[in-house]
């Protein structure tokens, strides 16, 4: 099994619920907490296993905007396991998940050096580095009803924007989206191979926005009575 | 990359540590300048191991974790930061068995056998330091060869210079040393050169296009999706004005390598100058100090292309 996400940039409003749902369940979860600094100061920070920014494509009046949700893309040939030299990161062999064992992780951010998404952060309070377990801890729990067995973010999605399921599969939801939307993992150019991947903003229409005029018998005397009298 | 001092002294102490006792063997083997003594020897290695122990220490001080810090020895087969941890620790016992062969005058052929070990091994470990930098890909300014190289010249250059010291003070003929250090310091200097020329030019690199995979348009950052900093900013996103870079580099030139250069050549007119070959020694440390400082500060990893950088 390859377990991992797809992400339609094509239907994401940039609403951070899935940001918010992901917090509610790991900071109680088997990595958490995910401590907050200053929650309520002048300075709040914390941590966050999945962040959404928002980009802009293009120039007006071709642009558009784009709400980009990350979180860890499980890699195939995840660098940040192979360079933590104390073997607290690790990927399981049985669904590509890739985990942190926090009883062994001495905090030295080299994980989170080699990782090019910034899907890793450390943890101040436990000195221990945290990241996307892919809601493991939900997925296989047998007293949940199966259609609730899916990472948080999933479940939470008002737009229905992500998908989760497994890559290996080739029947399954998430293999064929891909195929028919043209999904693209990021920065393939570093050979990490990705799991999770994005789907493309569809090309639309363009609006025209200059008015045309609307014709008829009574648009015509309308604009000649606009022409004699002068408001 | 947020330059953490502690990271800063490991690399310049340990190098420096790592090269003096290497060296060492070398003038032990050759009897350099008429060579050391006995006691001078053990001194000299002594205060390799020392420098290379306090390094390794200050290394910690960096870790948050730091209870869990014997576990890194765990990962040898992949990772380098694992391997180098080996390496240090293997070569405390050799070493010191190296300096009980020079006391208790063990027979030649043992004596050259374990230093050159040792010398090996010392060579081996600042290579890993280098590689724990050069082998990530996410960081254009240091996946080059160069790193280590940069990494093995420094360490190597300030511990010539710690000998060349030794060797004043021992009153030996500096004629070798100075020969020795003027070599490693001219090809430290140059090779350093060649990292700054390498890496102003960008090749082929991830940018706000391949990373996002936004590749039919321009793209440009809207909003982080952050209130205030995060790990990432923190960890990351260091920058480093290029006016102040370029001072700092001209830094690197003329206190780590042109002053010692000067030096050297006071020392070789006036072979009892010890206040030269101090003041060699502390400009060697500094410009290295200053180096790592600005390996580390105008290192840009590609998670800033997330946060609006057009490339890295």
């Amino acid at each position: 099994m390859r377990l991992g996400l797809v992400i339609d940039l094509d239907v994401c409003v940039g609403c951070h619920a899935c940001a918010i749902a992901c917090k509610e369940w790991n900071a109680s979860g088997t990595i958490g907490p995910l401590s907050d600094y200053e929650p309520y100061g002048a300075e709040p920070s914390g941590v966050w296993f999945n962040r959404i920014r928002h980009y802009e494509m293009d120039e007006y009046p071709n642009n558009k905007t784009i709400n980009f949700p990350m979180s860890c893309m499980h890699c195939e040939d995840a660098a940040c396991v192979s360079v933590c030299p104390t073997g607290a990161s690790y990927k399981r062999p049985e669904d590509g998940i890739v985990l942190i064992d926090q009883d062994k992780c001495m905090g030295c951010n080299y994980c989170s050096w080699a990782c090019p998404y910034g899907a890793r952060e450390l943890d101040r309070s436990s000195g221990t580095m945290k990241k996307c377990t892919l809601c493991v801890d939900r997925i296989y729990d047998q007293k949940l009803p199966i259609e609730e067995r899916q990472p948080a973010c999933v479940l939470s999605c008002p737009a229905h924007a992500r998908m989760f399921g497994d890559f290996d599969d080739p029947d399954s939801a998430v293999s064929r989206t891909v195929r028919e939307r043209d999904g693209y993992p990021l920065m393939p150019e570093l050979n990490y191979q990705p799991t999770n991947q994005y789907l493309p903003p569809r090309q639309k229409p363009v609006i025209h926005v200059d008015a045309a005029p609307k014709g008829g018998l009574k648009e015509s005397i309308k604009q000649f009575a606009n022409r004699l009298v002068r408001r | 990359m947020h330059p953490a001092l502690s990271v800063i002294f490991f690399t310049v102490a340990s190098g420096a540590g790592f090269g003096l006792f290497s060296l060492l063997y070398i003038a032990d083997v050759f009897s350099l300048g008429g060579g050391f003594n006995r006691e001078q020897l053990i001194i000299g290695g002594l205060m390799a191991m020392a420098l290379i122990v306090m390094g390794l220490l200050s290394s910690t001080l960096h870790l948050a974790n730091p209870k869990n810090a014997w576990r890194a020895f765990n990962r040898f087969r992949t990772s380098w930061l694992s391997r180098e941890g080996v390496f240090a620790v293997i070569f405390m016992p050799l070493a010191l068995a190296y300096l009980l062969c020079i006391w208790f005058d063990a027979p030649a052929i043992l004596r050259i056998g374990v230093g050159f070990i040792v010398a090996v091994l010392a060579w081996i470990t600042v290579f890993s330091t280098g590689m724990i930098y050069a082998c990530l890909k996410t960081i254009r300014q240091w996946h080059t060869p160069l790193v280590p190289a940069n990494y093995l010249a420094l360490g190597y250059a300030s511990g010539s210079l710690l000998l060349l010291l030794g060797a004043v003070v021992a009153k030996l003929d500096t004629v070798p040393y100075l020969a020795m250090s003027a070599l490693i310091v001219s090809v430290a200097a140059v090779l350093k050169a060649i990292y700054y020329f390498w890496i102003g030019s960008p090749s082929v690199t991830p940018t706000i296009n391949t990373a996002t995979g936004l590749t039919r348009a321009g793209v440009k950052i809207l909003d982080t999706g952050h209130t205030h900093g995060t790990f990432l900013t923190q960890e990351f996103g260091f920058q480093l004005a290029r006016k102040r870079a370029g001072i700092l580099r001209l830094a690197v030139f003329v206190v780590g390598f042109g002053v010692p250069g000067l030096m050297l050549i006071s020392i070789f007119r006036q072979p009892d100058a010890l206040w030269a070959a101090a003041v060699a020694l502390f400009a060697v440390m500094l410009g290295a100090a200053i180096e790592r400082w600005l390996f580390f500060a105008e290192a840009r990893h590609v998670v800033n292309l997330y946060h609006g950088a057009q490339r890295c």
